[in-house]
């Protein structure tokens, strides 16, 4: 194809210029896209006080915060997996397994457990390793034997749901230690802790990818994995190392969910489709499905706005039967405003 | 004007502007049927808006373009435009899915009743192959053919659809000597059978060789319109480059001779023993060579001889099966380019829209990405202004024009795209720079100026520098040359300069006169 660039050769500005203001404002357009959603947002809470009272109540805020802590954390695992070039559908089953495997180590058999009776700490350290494990179980397929991701992690979500079920024969694990609830259930103030911790990971990991130098890796190897390499960046083990990252955020996330809801359903997360809403709500928040693009800002918009809209169909009164056609009917919208919002760079 | 002399494709007063710059500002050209344009210019001069403007993928700002007098269809009539004019890119186009003869004939496969007729399809491509006189299937996939035959597919389908324009972007650019010729002399006789053609690119030999006329763009307007045998080498090259003062041309002048003799080492950087390594570009079978400290050593070659894949090897960025390499008595294990990166090794690789860069990513990112570790520290934090100022001297050594070092390198243009990758390679302060064609697909004056940095660097640095290449004027920089036949080291050129025929028989396999 003709460089269509190639003009911006002649443009006379030089390096030499003062630099420091023009990187600053290049910086400044990288965040408005990263927040294109915003705008969206605002169009969202407008909406949702003229449809309830209830909406711009603490406690309903505050609800819709605990609610979306857990898809918020999953989401950043898969928009790290998606930024370095891959995807990973068996979050949603990690999201399950996970703390199932955790809390039938620490229930009583009578309770389905496995009799071990763990304590919490050790619990969630499971969980931790549940999700490690899976993901470099991921990594290595795909990096190192050269599986196809999509076909591999489908595979791989279906068998890890099938454990998840199968090991408590469809039940669902109650009677949890309240250490292993206390961030999905606990309460600081008026604030679900779980928010704070899913606001502390987006922030830990906006940081990291912007000012780490793994974190820049990340984008190059999205961007250009030949490149990368050639520069001399260890590709394969960054590749490896979001899907084993990404494992254990989704377990974090399966962590959140447990304790929000105080039990372990042999359900939670394959059946309840929750992948759908994790790249939803990266793609809409701008994280590219080619890689080497996206930001923490946006992956959070993403969340904040999927959240936001389910909350308001609850209000709203929408029947049943209608919210997921409704539902779905949002996920476009603001597909399409982010990407009339966004520009060019939201393009695919 | 009568109706004969209307050129078959004419360009009036075209401008084009993209956001503050001015592409094109009245631009006149115009191809005649049975005569062969030559388009030059230096990178970012305005080559590929024009060529994108006459092939109708995009809309002038000002001016129109006119095929026999007439004004060109809309833009949103691609199929018009596709019956008139057909365009040859620097990288191919067709469909490496599909068989020759389909894509001979796509987009119109003969058909009978609807239905693709694979036996017509199939006696039509045998017919028009045997035209070319290209001994190829009909049947046989795209994928599995070389460059050149590719090639051959794209211009042969285009006449096939009847048409009678033809632009030509650097169709040299990935072909070997052998392959040009062949080229060329097909170009020859489809001017002779009437065909216009605009023939574009950055190797002036090639211009005189084959065009009748030639017209010069330097920031967007038509600097200069001749008959090709009326001007000389050096009128065309003043035209392009304007008054720009180049600063290579005249250190170039002055190189390699006014700096012998120079400090050659008998220290080994670089020894490379028996290396065997397979590839589908040329495979390298049991090749050594020695690197002195501050040595230049020149490598090349005929396409497929393995000049590309022994250097790659040595960065790590191709694995190999057997013999050893090493830096400084540091072993470089296959495949570990990171390795090689931190041994001292600086990687200016051939296609660097594959391994040169990040796109997405900003000019400083980029040049600093080689030396990451380092920038971050322990901790490996890495502010933006850490990467800026560690690329700003870069930039400046290697005048690099951005609109600032955050600008993504995809937006520059492919001369400073190259000065990216250079820089990254420079800015781990390497001992021995690898560098791989670096000036393919670069204008003369940049070409100069790059192959004047690396000359300047290494003497500066006392860095080595091994240069793979097959362009024979990148090796004038070298203190000896040696030529690879067949994945094995044939011979050795040890004294400057180095006579081009000489060059070509030894990479042919042919033993120079007077050698032994």
């Amino acid at each position: 194809m003709p460089d269509v660039m190639e003009p911006q050769t002649a443009d006379p500005v030089r390096v030499d210029e003062p630099l420091e203001r023009r990187s600053r404002r290049l910086a400044a357009v990288a965040f408005v896209r990263g927040a294109a959603l915003l705008p969206v947002l605002v169009v969202v809470l407008i909406i949702g006080a003229a449809v309830s009272p209830v909406f711009f109540t603490t406690s309903n805020l505050a609800g819709v915060g605990q609610q979306i802590s857990a898809l918020g954390v999953v989401v950043v695992g898969e928009s790290l997996i998606i930024m370095v070039g891959g995807m990973d559908l068996s979050l949603e089953s990690t999201f399950g397994l996970a703390p199932m495997v955790a809390a039938w180590l620490m229930v009583p058999v009578a309770a389905y457990g496995a009799g071990t009776m763990w304590g919490p700490v050790l619990g969630i350290l499971v969980l931790l390793g549940v999700g490690a494990i899976v993901g470099l179980i991921n990594g290595v397929m795909i990096v190192k034997a050269r599986l196809n991701g999509f076909i591999f992690t489908l595979a791989m979500t279906i068998i890890l749901a099938g454990i998840q079920d199968g090991m408590v024969n469809g039940q669902s694990l109650f009677d949890l230690p309240s250490a292993f609830s206390y961030v999905g259930a606990a309460y600081v103030g008026k604030v679900p802790v779980s928010l704070l911790v899913t606001v502390a990971i987006f922030i830990a990991v906006g940081l990291f990818l912007r000012y780490h130098r793994v974190g820049r890796e990340i984008y190059a190897v999205g961007g250009n994995r030949e490149a990368a390499r050639a520069a001399g960046i260890r590709v394969d083990r960054i590749r490896i190392g979001v899907y084993v990252a990404g494992g254990v955020l989704a377990a974090i996330g399966g962590l959140m969910e447990a304790g929000r809801v105080s039990s372990v359903a042999s359900t939670q997360g394959y059946q309840e489709g929750i992948i759908f809403n994790v790249f939803a709500a990266a793609v809409i928040g701008g994280v590219s499905l080619r890689g080497g693009r996206g930001s923490m800002l946006g992956a959070a918009c993403g969340v904040v706005l999927l959240g936001l809209v389910q909350n308001i169909l609850d209000l709203g009164n929408v029947s049943n039967y209608w919210i997921e056609a409704i539902d779905g009917g949002v996920i476009l919208l603001a597909l399409m405003m982010a990407r009339v919002v966004g520009g060019e760079v939201t393009a695919e | 004007m009568s109706a004969q002399t209307d050129p078959v494709v004419q360009a009036i007063g075209v401008s084009k502007q993209f956001g503050s710059t001015q592409a094109l500002l009245g631009v006149d050209t115009a191809l005649r049927s049975g005569r062969c344009l030559g388009l030059v210019g230096r990178n970012g001069a305005g080559k590929s808006t024009l060529v994108s403007i006459l092939c109708g993928l995009l809309a002038p700002d000002a001016g129109e373009v006119r095929f026999d007098g007439e004004p060109a269809p809309p833009l949103s009539d691609i199929s018009a435009w596709r019956s008139r004019i057909a365009t040859v890119f620097q990288h191919s186009m067709v469909v490496p899915q599909l068989t020759v003869a389909e894509n001979l004939f796509l987009g119109d496969l003969p058909r009978s009743r609807g239905i693709v007729d694979w036996r017509d399809m199939h006696a039509q491509a045998r017919q028009v192959l045997r035209e070319w006189d290209f001994n190829v299937a009909p049947d046989v996939e795209c994928a599995t053919l070389t460059v050149e035959q590719r090639q051959i597919v794209e211009i042969a389908g285009a006449l096939v659809r009847g048409m009678r324009i033809v632009l030509l972007d650097e169709p040299t650019a990935a072909l070997e000597r052998d392959g040009a010729r062949r080229l060329f002399e097909r170009v020859r006789a489809l001017v002779a059978s009437g065909v216009a053609v605009l023939y574009i690119s950055h190797h002036l030999e090639e211009v005189f060789e084959i065009c009748h006329d030639v017209v010069v763009l330097r920031d967007g307007e038509v600097v200069l319109t001749a008959p090709t045998p009326a001007l000389t080498e050096d009128q065309l090259v003043s035209a392009m480059v304007g008054d720009v003062e180049v600063p290579g041309r005249t250190a170039q002048a002055a190189s390699p001779g006014s700096r012998r003799p120079r400090e050659t080492s008998s220290e080994e950087r670089l020894v490379v023993s028996d290396v065997v390594a397979k590839s589908t570009r040329g495979s390298v079978r049991g090749a050594s060579l020695v690197v002195h400290a501050g040595e230049r050593v020149g490598v090349t070659g005929l396409l497929g001889a393995g000049v590309a894949t022994l250097a790659r090897v040595i960065v790590g960025a191709h694995g190999y099966q057997a013999g050893t390499i090493t830096l400084d008595g540091r072993s470089l294990p296959p495949e570990r380019p990171d390795v090689a990166l931190a041994a001292g090794i600086g990687y200016i690789p051939e296609d660097r829209w594959l391994e040169g860069f990040v796109g997405l990513l900003g000019v400083s990112e980029n040049m600093t990405m080689s030396i990451a570790r380092r920038l971050g520290g322990r901790l490996g934090i890495l502010t933006p202004s850490a990467r800026t100022h560690a690329a700003r001297p870069l930039a400046e050594q290697l005048s690099l024009v951005s609109r600032g070092l955050g600008q993504p390198v995809a937006e520059l243009s492919g001369g400073n795209q190259q000065k990216v990758t250079v820089a990254r390679a420079l800015a781990s302060r390497p001992k021995l720079i690898i560098a791989i064609t670096p000036t393919r697909g670069v204008d003369v004056a940049s070409k100069e100026l790059l192959l004047s940095a690396l000359a300047d660097i290494t003497s500066a640095t006392g860095a080595s520098l091994l240069l793979a290449s097959d362009e024979f004027g990148d090796l004038k920089l070298c203190d000896r040359v040696i030529v690879l036949v067949r994945g094995q080291v044939f011979t050795e050129f040890t004294e400057p300069p180095y006579d081009t025929e000489e060059l070509i028989a030894a990479t042919e396999g042919l033993v120079p006169a007077g050698r032994e």
